[in-house]
């Protein structure tokens, strides 16, 4: 057994990651750039020795806060990581979305993210790879679809989240059967799949959020600053569209400072996602967003 | 390792913030409607671990609709809320005493809900049963005993719920207490507490009953904070799954890392290892680990790499251990408990897949012994096949060999799934290995490890130069099927691709390294170890070699398998063909079949094998 909670937990998503590689040729990992799947990056480069032998995809919605793709780029270029993104081009240009004000809030995030996330895993849609002498994205010549995709989901997030297992199969519309999942035991994971399905992998699975910023204070992880105050009492706790988040009220400068406030502050007993609109309306969508890929 | 990466100067720097304290996963198991969730409830709401307001909430809507308040509406109201953003969850539940964090995994008592209660269980390291006390011993609670037995759930502490409906009769207890505990002793479980509780009326929940003044054992939580983690075991023999064998050239790194996890013992630089089954030997050279400070010692429960000393071939799924240590069996056939969850049932004759650790191998059943009525008194009943919900002794017959310890003995490396199609459908533990009939040539392999000289270029190296995986690719079939015909196309169609390939016949070898073999019926099992062992030699030096023999037949290609271990065979089944089973990678191709037909598919074949690729 390893020593502590935090070891005992990087090893075991380690242990999945590799398995992930070993059992899907064409294996991708979404990258939000939030604390959570930057968490499972880091994780990936010490799973495979300061390698990330995997494709990271980001699904562009166009109205993530600006600094969010600089610093995308930056570690991208900085780790010599597989970069690609996808974006639903179309929503954009016929201004479907909620900022332009002819779409809800849920209806942006089913286009902008689900839809873009279903079209660019299976490559219907173009994807753009990031070429790392040029800097610059290009069309990605792989239009084969993904049969394995990394997921930083955490069980504790919310409700629809604390079903799913390490290894949980999408069928072709990319749904989700939470009644009928395969047992999982002995860390023997479900890696086969019928043609045409695709399976999502989750090596955060047993993380809380506290346990993602106690990792990344032990590991000094180069997370967003985002998630930090720079003097104006306000901070970003969770991040996503900038029509969409809203920063909470904190002061907490650094990564041992919001350790702390979520440990014995004022967030012990509010949830993560306290910031994002899209959780209410609709009242709470969430798991019917889940279960149409939404990651 | 890299030395200076984004926002971390120095590996030095680590900082020990482990702060999250002690955690543990326990479930709750026993037969439905016994107050699994009422216990949940209760725990919950005792111990102080409800959102500000809840237990009142949902107090006030009882009372609103004229229904009697009960803590399993507790676990419900909170799903509700799950929705809304709420970190409590339905399959999991968080609470806290003062001695650490618990995860509650509420395993469901319904019968058809069986592969979620052993997905839950299976995370859990201790274990609440929970059983009526009015109702007494029904059929999930023995099942559910005897599967947290199979599952390797050793602390487990019985609560006899609903004591308010027998009058908190001690009488009552001590029948239930004792039939239960007769009942776990015939499955090694023996029990460490028996608490007579009302989760309902919240009697020897977090604290001792005034109705129950004859009992003066623990309380739920007390016992639940009496469950022990698992201490590491240092002391028992390293066992290492071989996950993967990575050779990433990137950024100008050189290092070719075995990679896995430690599943039990430790190991140091410099000690010598072995591969099983194909009993590569070689040295720990050092230990890898990224954004960590060097290490020369590791143990269980960690995911580390290793470089070697000596190159050898091996394939993920391979069992690291030290050849120092007591070893593990390697066998074909083994004798297994096996508990089925598929809708399908388990057959005799169909094909299936063993996986254990990281292997995953083509496997039938070859016997049943006897099944087990998990559900009632673990009376032995004949079947002819394994139905779902069934539990039963059987043997095994794997297409290979594979390296594995008896479950008594280590259980990480005593317990596989068995998959049919794409679902693993079955689980199971490894009472013992049986004899197959490789033994003498698996020691005969052995020596020639023990002594066989390393190329000092890496083996991925060479791959990655040819474009190629050594591969033995056996051409077979009837006296009258043009298999050397084949053969030679082949190697003919390897070569024009840029490929380094080469054929033998078997009069190449029948009269140059069998010419002492005089008796040419007698000593089959001769010729065939000695063209395994040429064979061997080839694909050391990186060949994809084509070989064509006639009326090979399931053993032979097993011997094959053995010596070339861990390279990979592909047989071609030239016409009828005298295979029952085949090997792991088999082509049939029907009589009257011509070469040009037959070539494409085979190079189709190498292809799907990862045996020849593009670079």
């Amino acid at each position: 057994m390893a020593s502590s909670h935090l070891d005992h937990l990087e090893n075991q998503s380690i242990y999945i990651l590799r398995e992930a590689y070993a059992n899907f040729k064409n294996l991708a990992m979404l990258w939000s750039i939030g604390k959570d799947s930057t968490v499972l990056l880091w994780l990936a480069r010490k799973a495979f020795f300061g390698h990330a032998p995997i494709t990271l995809v980001h699904i562009d919605t166009a109205y993530k806060i600006p600094a969010m793709i600089a610093y995308r780029d930056r570690l991208a270029l900085e780790w010599k990581l597989n970069m690609v993104y996808g974006q639903n081009t179309e929503a954009l240009r016929e201004k479907k979305t909620f900022p332009d004000g002819t779409a809800t809030r849920l209806q942006c995030c089913g286009s902008l993210k689900t839809e873009a996330l279903k079209n660019t895993l299976s490559g219907e849609w173009p994807r753009y790879r990031l070429n790392l002498q040029s800097g610059k994205y290009e069309p990605d010549i792989n239009r084969e679809p993904y049969t394995g995709v990394i997921v930083g989901a955490r069980a504790d997030e919310e409700g629809s989240r604390s079903k799913e297992r390490y290894f949980s199969p999408r069928d072709k519309n990319n749904e989700w059967d939470v009644g009928d999942q395969p047992p999982e035991l002995w860390n023997q994971f479900k890696t086969d799949f019928a043609p045409g399905t695709h399976i999502r992998v989750h090596p955060l699975l047993d993380w809380t959020e506290l346990n993602i910023w106690e990792y990344i204070e032990r590991e000094n992880i180069p997370i967003i600053d985002l998630y930090f105050d720079k003097g104006e009492g306000k901070r970003y706790r969770s991040l996503g569209c900038y029509p969409c988040t809203a920063p909470v009220e904190s002061t907490a400068k650094s990564v041992p400072e919001i350790v702390e406030e979520l440990k014995n502050g004022k967030f012990a007993n509010i949830a993560e996602r306290s910031g994002r609109a899209q959780d209410k309306e609709d009242g709470g969508g969430l798991e019917a967003l889940r279960r149409d890929g939404y990651m | 390792m890299e030395a200076h990466t984004l926002g971390r100067s120095s590996t030095s720097e680590r900082v020990d913030v482990d702060k999250s304290g002690e955690q543990m996963n326990i479930v709750i198991v026993g037969h439905v409607d016994h107050g699994k969730s009422t216990v949940i409830g209760r725990l919950l709401a005792d111990t102080g671990s409800l959102p500000d307001g809840k237990l009142d909430a949902v107090k006030a809507f009882c009372a609103l609709n004229s229904r009697p308040f009960e803590y399993a509406f507790l676990l419900d109201a909170l799903k509700d809320e799950q929705s809304q953003g709420i970190t409590i969850d339905t399959a999991r539940t968080f609470f806290k005493s003062s001695k650490r964090h618990y995860i509650v995994l509420d395993a469901p008592g319904h019968i058809e809900f069986l592969k979620n209660m052993v997905t839950g269980a299976a995370r859990a390291e201790a274990a609440l049963l929970v059983i009526d006390a009015k109702e007494g011993i029904r059929e999930n609670s023995r099942r559910h005993g005897y599967l947290l037995s199979m599952l390797g759930i050793r602390q487990i502490s019985v609560l006899v719920n609903k004591m308010d409906l027998v009058d908190y009769s001690q009488e009552v207890f001590n029948s239930i207490r004792e039939e239960y505990t007769r009942f776990l002793a015939r499955i090694d479980i023996t029990p460490k507490f028996f608490i007579p509780i009302s989760a309902f009326q919240g009697e020897n929940m977090i604290g001792p009953s005034a109705k129950i003044p004859w009992y003066s054992g623990h309380s739920v939580l007390a016992a639940v904070d009496a469950f022990e983690k698992e201490p590491p075991k240092p002391h028992q023999p390293f066992r290492m799954p071989v996950q993967d064998v990575y050779k990433f050239t990137a950024m100008g790194d050189d290092r070719r890392i075995v990679a896995g996890r430690v599943e039990s013992g430790s190991i140091k630089v410099g000690d010598e290892v072995l591969f099983l089954p194909s009993n590569k030997k070689s040295r720990i050279k050092s230990i890898e680990a990224f954004n960590e400070p060097i290490r020369s010692e590791v143990l269980s429960g960690y995911t580390p790499g290793f470089t070697l000393t000596e190159q050898v071939y091996i394939n993920r799924g391979e069992l690291m251990v030290k050849a120092s240590e007591p070893q593990p069996s390697v066998s074909r056939l083994i004798r297994a408990n096996i508990f089925w969850m598929g809708r399908k049932p388990l057959e005799m004759g169909r094909g299936y897949f063993l996986k254990l650790g990281t292997s995953k191998i083509p496997v039938r059943l070859k016997r049943i012994n006897y099944l087990i009525d998990a559900s009632d008194s673990l009376e032995k009943r004949d079947k002819a096949n394994i139905e779902r919900h069934d539990v039963a002794d059987c043997v095994l017959e794997l297409s290979r060999a594979i390296a594995f310890d008896a479950i008594a003995d280590m259980e990480a490396t005593g317990r596989f799934v068995i998959v049919d199609q794409y679902e693993i459908a079955g689980g199971g533990i490894i009472r013992e290995a049986l004899p197959d009939d490789q033994e003498d040539l698996r020691s005969e392999v052995a020596q020639r490890e023990e002594k066989f000289e390393r190329s000092a270029i890496v083996p991925e190296k060479r791959m990655q130069r040819l474009n190629q995986r050594p591969t033995l690719i056996l051409i077979t079939g009837e006296g009258s099927t043009d298999r050397k015909g084949v053969g030679k196309a082949i190697e003919e169609e390897l070569f024009e691709m840029g490929r380094f390939a080469y054929y033998i016949g078997m009069a190449n070898l029948l009269y140059s390294v069998d010419a002492d073999l005089k008796d040419k019926g007698q000593s089959r099992a001769e010729h065939l170890r000695r063209l395994g062992e040429v064979a061997y030699l080839m694909l050391e030096a990186g060949l994809l070699l084509v070989v064509s023999a006639r009326d090979l037949d399931d053993h032979d290609l097993k011997a094959l398998e053995t010596v070339i271990a861990p390279y990979p065979l592909l047989t071609v089944c030239m016409g009828g063909c005298k295979l029952d089973e085949g090997g792991e990678e088999v082509l049939y191709c029907p009589s009257g079949s011509q070469i040009s037909q037959v070539v494409p598919q085979i190079i189709a074949k190498l292809q799907h094998m990862g045996s020849i690729f593009n670079p």
